[in-house]
């Protein structure tokens, strides 16, 4: 009996698409990756806003401050009480002398939570005031209902 | 003579296995990192070391606006007041009545630069509200998306403690 010989060539699959795909993907995330983990804290909700549009262009000298619902502030990831701020807005603001900027020239970035006590916020502010530091911004997300 | 035949040129295949792994770990690692967040944007506040507010401000300008937030014990809004009007918590009253001050009028020295208002919100009440106090006197979106300014300079009243 006659075999028939079984060919055995090797089925060659166009990987090109699925490469293409796969690049636009890793592209995609890459863009809206966001590094500025400092900015953020999962624990501030942050009370929403209409005027609340992204800044287009950034801030001089940024210092965030975080204002808890607990009466407590998160600056550089420390959680201090309101009392105990000044060491570290002073030690921010030797940081700006060095490179040779006044605090006034910063801006205090205040992220308060939507449950935070409005007097911790002043607390915060007047604090800030006695450090030398003049600007503030309050920090809201964005909303596009009234 | 015979002419030797020669052999076709090999097929140089390229290896794609280890490009594909890494690639899938980059893309796994920026899905794993990928993280939806809302936009954020800033208000402006105005607020002066005490020696330099000091001083008469000029006759022309409007009497700074008093907006008095009260809050009931839970830190909730209870009443919204501006000057002698009361708006009952009704932001929408304040927004309204901002607009009839300030007018259509823009540019320098018009009253939408030159208004000032000065929050002065119970010590419990919520920041929450206090955002949207400023929401109210600042400005209003417009159907396209555009943003009105009202009032600019707004800062607090200095804190009473309660």
């Amino acid at each position: 009996m006659k075999l028939s010989k079984i060919s055995t060539e090797i089925t060659e699959l166009d990987m090109t698409p699925m490469i293409d795909m796969t690049f636009q993907l890793i592209a995609f995330f890459m863009m809206l990756l966001n590094f500025a983990e400092g900015d953020q804290n999962q624990r501030i909700q942050l009370p929403s806003s209409e005027l609340a549009k992204p800044a287009v262009a950034p801030l001089e000298s940024p210092i965030t401050l975080h204002v808890t619902d607990d009466d407590t502030v998160i600056i550089g990831g420390q959680e201090v009480s309101v009392d105990g701020l000044k060491p570290y807005l002073d030690r921010e603001a030797s940081v700006l002398a060095m490179r040779g900027k006044s605090p006034a020239a910063a801006t205090i970035i205040i992220r308060g939570d939507k449950d935070a006590k409005t007097i911790t916020v002043q607390d915060v502010i007047k604090t800030c005031q006695m450090s030398k530091f003049e600007k503030f911004v309050l920090r809201a997300k964005e909303d596009r209902g009234y | 003579m015979q002419i030797e035949k020669k052999n076709p040129p090999a097929k140089v295949e390229m290896q794609m296995t280890p490009m594909i792994d890494i690639v899938f770990q980059l893309l796994t690692f920026f899905i794993m990192s990928f993280k939806i967040v809302a936009a954020e944007g800033d208000f402006d506040i105005k607020m002066p070391l005490a020696a330099r507010s000091e001083g008469l401000p000029p006759e022309d300008k409007l009497p700074p606006m008093k907006v008095r937030l009260m809050a009931t014990s839970g830190g909730q809004l209870s009443k919204i007041r501006l000057n002698d009007n009361d708006f009952g918590v009704s932001f929408d009253g304040l927004h309204n009545y901002i607009i009839s001050v300030i007018g259509d009028e823009r540019g320098p020295g018009s009253r939408q630069e030159t208004a000032e208002v000065e929050l002065d919100c119970d010590p419990q009440l919520h920041y929450e509200y206090v955002v949207r106090a400023i929401t109210a006197v600042s400005g209003y979106t417009t159907g396209e998306g555009n943003i009105v300014k009202l009032v600019e300079k707004i800062r607090f009243s200095p804190p009473k403690k309660g």
